[in-house]
């Protein structure tokens, strides 16, 4: 009984998603939908076989895209994580207009980085990097000005410089809160990345999804929007992995996933 | 319980408190007020009263964490300005950091207290050597390498207690660091400083609600008033040492005891 209850947990996400296509291709087929308004699981595949070096091909440069603007956002999003939460005064100047900068929407700043970089590549990363920084800043903030202040009482006695609590305690301390922050900035990359190629590039996944629907190809445009997914879904489990990995100390004993 | 220290500086004990007084903020209440006393090197001073009498606040006076608002405070002959590096401190809650075993978290003050820090990298198998051997003294064999969460409170507390001792401060602060532990291992953590201190002696600031705990360990006992926190009582602690748990089922400790709860009793009332 235990045993079979572990086995359901695992099989879970596959039998839902099984379930969802199946029920997905038995109504376009029931219904008899046209595939240029919704196209079946069964004709998405197929145009994914017949496409696949297009596809393949733009979702690696949409891959690299994402990464990179991850990457930056990473790097940056820490830096700054880190001053926010090892100074109150920091924090209290810089988080107003952090929250009315991440409340813009990205896909309207889109035309003003093209204006300034042009079409392609960079303008494309530019904004998985301003869509996905926001939540490693908060996180890496929240970690480090959470500190147990008797703790910092120890430390401070023993003559320990705000550095020393930073190295020591502090960045240790919020590596948990560090690697949760990633699993979403990951697939906010994605967002920013393909909303960036569907407005202004001519290469990457967002492009051909965008050229594919103005020419109806609608089974073309599904394939783009599952490559996407599953680039987001395998990102974000790589991450998670890697949390497992590293900050297991955090969440010991309980299978917790998020 | 004289200790064998190198100086005597002009008749000074080694911790003193001249009519101290300190408010958190500006015009705010004062959290302690005209609190004058005298600890001598190797004293065990236990201080009990009310809660929120300022006993936490003498902790963070000693250790140099806060500045008197009024009066003095000396430690080792010298005016307390800022942390000393020679207090080691221990609280109610272990404060052990969870991605450290015990033996790493046994040995983060020596990362950071001077000279130990600078000579860390290449002494490093000596100071885990000490480190090994404090852990084993305080009963805690065998759990060097596990993680906190694998240890039960009092064994939390025991390598606390071991964190704060490590870098052999001449001055060990405890805050309530029994408060949260069951009444059976409450006498066991007794006795296990008893004995740390009883075998190299160091001086003792202990904070506590527990007057049978005062009693049994301390010297001298200090009571404070409401706040603003004032001493209302010293009294001296004569029961001869060593002493065994035993002890604390005699008349002359019932006495103690009782003389303490009257104190407290009149400051509650109050």
């Amino acid at each position: 009984m235990q045993l079979s209850s572990r086995t359901l947990t695992r099989l879970a996400p596959w039998l839902l998603t099984l379930f969802v296509i199946v029920s997905w291709e038995a109504i376009c087929r029931g219904f008899a939908i046209p595939s240029f308004l919704m196209p079946a699981p069964s004709q998405i595949v197929d145009t994914g076989i017949d496409m696949a070096a297009p596809i393949m091909q733009h979702a690696t440069h949409t891959l690299l895209t994402t990464l990179a603007g991850f990457v930056v956002a990473v790097v940056f999003g820490a830096l700054l994580g880190m001053l926010l939460g090892s100074s109150r005064l920091i924090y209290k100047a810089v988080y107003p207009m952090l929250v009315g900068f991440n409340s813009v929407p990205k896909v309207a700043f889109v035309p003003v980085l093209v204006v300034w970089f042009g079409i392609g590549t960079l303008p494309a990363i530019l904004t998985a990097f301003l869509i996905s920084f926001f939540p490693v800043v908060v996180n890496v903030a929240t970690g480090l000005s959470t500190l147990e202040p008797e703790l910092e009482d120890v430390l401070r006695s023993l003559g320990a410089s705000r550095l020393d609590i930073l190295r020591k305690v502090g960045l240790p301390r919020s590596m948990p809160f560090f690697f949760a922050s990633l699993k979403v900035a990951i697939t906010l990359a994605f967002v920013g990345s393909v909303m960036s190629e569907t407005v202004a590039s001519n290469v990457g996944v967002g492009y051909l999804m965008m050229s594919a629907s103005s020419s109806m190809n609608m089974p073309l445009v599904f394939a783009g929007l599952v490559v996407i997914g599953i680039m987001g879904v395998v990102m974000y489990e790589l991450f998670a992995q890697l949390e497992r990995r590293i900050t297991g100390w955090a969440n010991r004993g309980q299978n917790s996933g998020m | 319980m004289p200790g064998q220290n190198e100086q005597r500086e002009c008749l000074m004990s080694f911790v003193e408190f001249e009519q101290v007084s300190l408010r958190y903020t500006e015009d705010g209440p004062k959290a302690i007020e005209g609190v004058t006393l005298h600890i001598e090197e190797g004293e065990f001073v236990a201080v009990v009263g009310p809660s929120g009498c300022g006993k936490s606040t003498l902790m963070k006076l000693v250790t140099g964490l806060k500045a008197p608002s009024e009066g003095y405070v000396y430690v080792n002959g010298r005016q307390v300005g800022g942390p000393l590096g020679i207090v080691g401190m221990a609280f109610q809650a272990s404060n052990l950091l969870p991605w450290r075993t015990t033996l790493e978290n046994v040995m983060l003050p020596l990362e950071i207290v001077e000279p130990y820090r600078s000579e860390f990298k290449r002494r490093r198998a000596e100071f885990e050597a000490h480190a090994r051997a404090l852990i084993a003294r305080v009963g805690l064999a065998g759990f060097e390498d596990k993680y906190p969460w694998e240890l039960s409170g009092g064994m939390q507390q025991r390598a606390s207690i071991c964190r704060a001792l490590v870098h052999k401060p001449r001055l060990l602060m405890l805050d309530e660091p029994f408060g949260a532990l069951d009444a059976f291992t409450r006498e066991e953590l007794w006795c296990m400083l008893r004995d740390l201190w009883q075998e190299q002696p160091f001086t003792v600031v202990l904070v506590t609600h527990d007057l049978r705990e005062a009693v049994f360990l301390a010297d001298t006992v200090y009571v404070m008033s409401k706040r603003p926190g004032r001493i209302l009582l010293e009294r001296q602690i004569d029961l001869p040492r060593p002493r065994d748990i035993d002890v604390t089922y005699s008349d002359a400790f019932s006495a103690h005891v009782h003389v303490l709860r009257e104190a407290i009793g009149r400051v509650r009332e109050s």
